[in-house]
């Protein structure tokens, strides 16, 4: 692997100095089209959740007689996990202001503390979840409860696969330092990470201050 | 041990169809073919180095096209066979399990494995070589989107000899898309088809949006662009919108079949009515994605060969993107009969009669830019002639349907199918096969038979109206759809035969299609010069087939239809731009993830259908390996050094 960076470098070595400077821009030119794809694809994970929430709107009141949000929901977990979802929001960011100083040590240090929390919050989500069908409340008991494990489970998955994509990163950063490459992978991870962050205050908001009120 | 094979097998495959034993046979005939053509010839690892690994936009187009082609006659024989049992429904030629299969997977492969990959292939090949780009953003995510569209058209389209197919209608509405309706296997071919092609799709809207918004060439304003990017443009924004409400529905639809869940069910506080409201949400604008391309298609043509300027280019641009945004506020229209009173449906009313108005000016655009201009009668510009009046008559229609309380009638009888495959055929298939006919010779380096294109074009023509016109006159009559037979006092028969003589009319045009091509392939002559039709646009600045790097220089832009210009200046005596000396060009490197990622997609989603645990969660985790793999990997792309570009030149221009 590590004689694959120097690759378009060796490439052109032979063809003069004069046009060293242009590959640099190619690079940069790509790094940032990445990023801007990636704002594209938020968008779209944006009409992902929205479909999601409007169905879970439309379907709110339907408990077919069964048990309710009001009734099984329990709020201090939930205000527990989203106070540690709002720090690894935190974390991330200042895993980015590390990266920006150049400061490697930092930044690996920063982003793993954001996955340790991440995990946690999928530990506490998935303890909600066994809880729920322990007191009766599966997906299949009523559209509502449906709608409250899909909305949610599909946040949980988005976080979960954040977490995996994290591990990944710095595995590459430690062997690879910071690079543009990097720099562009860690600045677009942190951009899901707050992403997701804002797609949890809205579920907690809706799902649960409003489900149990 | 045996009895045990034989019972799996009569449940795997689909067995007591003559029609359906025919095409496994042939089908596992064709495949014992094609492997012993690839091993014969040793082309293997030239089918894997040079197409299914390629990360290249033009070959990529290039399969989407075959694909899509392959699609078009799978589709148009179930057409065929439809309009026989309907000819003659006292010979139960279909039995109606039969017929509910062959018109569901008729309108899903039509619209998403024929129109969609049609025009993804037409927005490969042209996109990048019409803004003077290499390649698109991401041609890797390119590759992946083709792939995932492939393996999800195959997911779909071997359900008819593996499982059965799904029978609820193109859209599937439950609750007769449930379990409880559709117990089979085929609703979850279905899901899991679609679904694979759809995340495809999703990807290859983000990738020409960024495409098309940073990748232009030097100078090349926004309001420079050819009008058929400024079509892409307004389509892919369009799919990004709209697509992702596709991927819920779908799961959602997934989840209530696999796990019991109560989105759509009739139990349970299900609400089946909101699967019909998203699917519509997502459909309609998706109708407005295949024909918004088509309609840049019809403006580079009716330019090129006006040999004019294209009339009112900044209102074409207004219309396509007041098109695109007003494609969201129009969905309730599918089903004024649901009962949302009388203030939601004049919204929808209005708002649908709302998009007549741009479609209108686009319209008055083309007859201008054909006015006073020396008009030449080739095949692409045949078929946007006859585009023209069969799309004025099926936008009417439109509007007649739109009409609520008169929707009344209208809904679900022969004459709303009228109504949109006068739209769908007359104008997005007559927008691509112009597009296929004027960009062939710059994808293949050769031209097409006029002479036998013409023939197609008349017998395409002539059967489309024999076969639509009368079922307008059906559906007043009171024919509804999705009945595969009605009674002889009906009085129906007769108009059914005239319109199931106009099918076949438009499958002999296909034929003539095939020949066409074959006869181009066999009497081969090569394009000399690179500006087939003498163009207005950048891609025809370049030699066909482009080389793989498109342009050795990149171009200076300074005006639209800027190679039309450069032409003037040159022939106006005035010199040519200087020659910026060639640069290393960087390209990205081939890569088998995709075609793998696909696959294990595939294998995923076969699980999935089967209920078969030990194949999905390995196909997942394999998908999950290949994102990793790509993650890893740094060595993505190179470069083409200078020499090798001037030899690549100096071999493709010298033959001029």
């Amino acid at each position: 692997m590590a004689h694959a960076v120097s690759t378009p470098a060796g490439a052109h070595g032979g063809h003069g100095a004069g046009h060293g400077g242009g590959h640099h821009d190619d690079h940069h030119d790509q790094e940032s089209l990445k990023t801007f794809g990636f704002w594209l694809f938020l968008i779209t994970d944006v009409i992902l959740f929205g479909t999601l929430f409007a169905t879970y709107v439309v379907l709110r009141l339907n408990t077919d007689g069964g048990p309710t949000g009001a009734e099984l929901l329990e709020m201090n977990g939930i205000i527990i996990s989203t106070f540690i979802l709002l720090t690894s929001s935190f974390t991330s960011g200042i895993a980015v202001l590390e990266m920006n100083k150049g400061n490697k040590r930092g930044l690996i240090l920063w982003l793993a503390i954001t996955a340790v929390l991440g995990a946690s919050f999928v530990f506490l989500e998935v303890n909600e979840f066994m809880h729920l069908v322990h007191e009766g409340a599966n997906i299949g008991t009523s559209a509502y409860w449906s709608a409250f494990f899909v909305l949610v489970g599909t946040h949980g998955l988005h976080v979960s696969v954040g977490l995996v994509w994290m591990v990944a990163l710095i595995l590459q950063l430690s062997r690879r330092g910071i690079t543009p490459v990097t720099k562009r992978k860690v600045s677009i991870i942190s951009l899901y990470w707050h992403f997701l962050d804002v797609v949890w205050i809205f579920v907690f908001s809706i799902v649960y201050l409003m489900g149990v009120m | 041990m045996l009895d045990k094979i034989k019972e799996f097998a009569s449940e795997f495959f689909v067995t007591g169809d003559p029609l359906i034993l025919g095409a496994q046979v042939s089908i596992g005939l064709s495949m014992v073919a094609i492997i012993f053509v690839l091993t014969f010839f040793k082309k293997w690892r030239w089918l894997w180095t040079e197409w299914l690994t390629s990360v290249d936009h033009k070959k990529i187009g290039i399969m989407y096209i075959i694909a899509s082609i392959l699609m078009l006659f799978r589709g148009g024989v179930d057409a065929l066979l439809m309009r026989v049992q309907l000819a003659a429904p006292e010979l139960e030629f279909l039995v109606p399990e039969h017929y509910n299969q062959i018109f569901t997977t008729h309108g899903v492969i039509m619209i998403l494995f024929m129109a969609m990959p049609l025009m993804f292939g037409l927005f490969n090949i042209v996109v990048p070589l019409q803004i003077g780009a290499r390649d698109v953003a991401f041609p890797f995510l390119n590759s992946l989107s083709f792939w995932m569209f492939f393996f999800g058209a195959m997911l779909f389209n071997v359900s008819f000899i593996i499982g059965g197919s799904p029978d609820a209608g193109w859209l599937a509405y439950p609750p007769l898309s449930e379990l409880s309706g559709s117990p089979g296997l085929g609703q979850d071919f279905y899901i899991w088809g679609i679904q694979i092609s759809g995340i495809g799709s999703l990807a290859t809207g983000i990738n020409f949006v960024v495409t098309i918004l940073k990748m232009r060439a030097p100078g090349m304003k926004l309001m420079q662009m050819p009008m058929f990017v400024w079509s892409v443009l307004s389509s892919c924004i369009t799919i990004m919108f709209a697509f992702p409400i596709l991927t819920v529905t779908l799961f959602l639809l997934f989840i209530d079949r696999y796990l019991g869940a109560h989105f759509f069910t009739l139990d349970g506080g299900g609400n089946p009515m909101m699967y019909i409201n998203l699917i519509w949400m997502w459909g309609h604008p998706e109708v407005y994605i295949v024909i918004l391309p088509a309609f840049g298609i019809f403006s580079e043509v009716v330019s090129a060969f006006s040999k004019k300027k294209l009339f009112g280019y900044k209102s074409m641009v207004f219309a396509l993107m007041s098109i695109s945004f007003f494609s969201f506020f129009t969905w309730a229209h599918h089903f004024f009969t649901m009962g949302s009173g009388a203030n939601v449906n004049a919204f929808f009313a209005l708002t649908t009669m709302l998009i007549a108005i741009p479609t209108g000016v686009k319209v008055f655009n083309w007859l201008f830019t054909m006015y006073r201009g020396r008009i030449k009668f080739t095949t692409p510009m045949m078929w946007t002639i006859a585009f023209i009046p069969c799309f004025v008559v099926g936008g009417m229609t439109g509007v007649l349907l739109s009409v609520a309380p008169a929707d009344f009638q209208f809904h679900n009888s022969y004459f709303l199918i009228a109504h949109f495959h006068q739209v769908l055929i007359g104008g997005v298939v007559f927008g691509y096969f112009a597009g296929l006919y004027y960009w062939w010779p710059k994808m293949f380096g050769f031209r097409l038979h006029e002479g036998l294109g013409k023939w197609a074009f008349w017998f395409w023509n002539i059967g489309f109206y024999v076969c639509f016109m009368p079922q307008y006159a059906l559906g007043l009559m009171g024919m509804t759809r999705r009945f595969n037979a009605y009674d002889f006092d009906m009085g129906w028969q007769p108009l059914n035969v005239v319109s199931t003589v106009g099918a076949f009319l438009m499958g002999i045009a296909f034929i003539f299609q095939v020949w066409q091509i074959a006869h181009s392939i066999k009497f081969y002559k090569k394009e000399k010069d690179g500006d087939a039709w003498d163009g207005r646009t950048l891609e025809w600045s370049i030699p066909s087939p482009a080389p793989l790097y498109n342009f050795a220089r990149l171009p200076q832009v300074t005006s639209q239809d800027e190679w039309w210009e450069e032409k003037q200046r040159i022939a106006n005596g005035q010199p040519a731009k200087p020659l910026v000396p060639l640069e290393p060009i960087h390209m990205p490197k081939n890569s088998g993830i995709p075609f793998i990622m696909s696959l294990c997609w595939f294998t995923a989603g076969f699980g999935f259908v089967w209920d078969w645990l030990w194949m999905a969660i390995p196909g997942l985790i394999g998908v999950a390996i290949c994102m990793l793999v790509r993650s890893f990997s740094y060595d993505t792309d190179y470069y083409i050094p200078v020499d090798e570009i001037e030899r690549t030149e100096a071999a493709l221009r010298g033959t001029k």
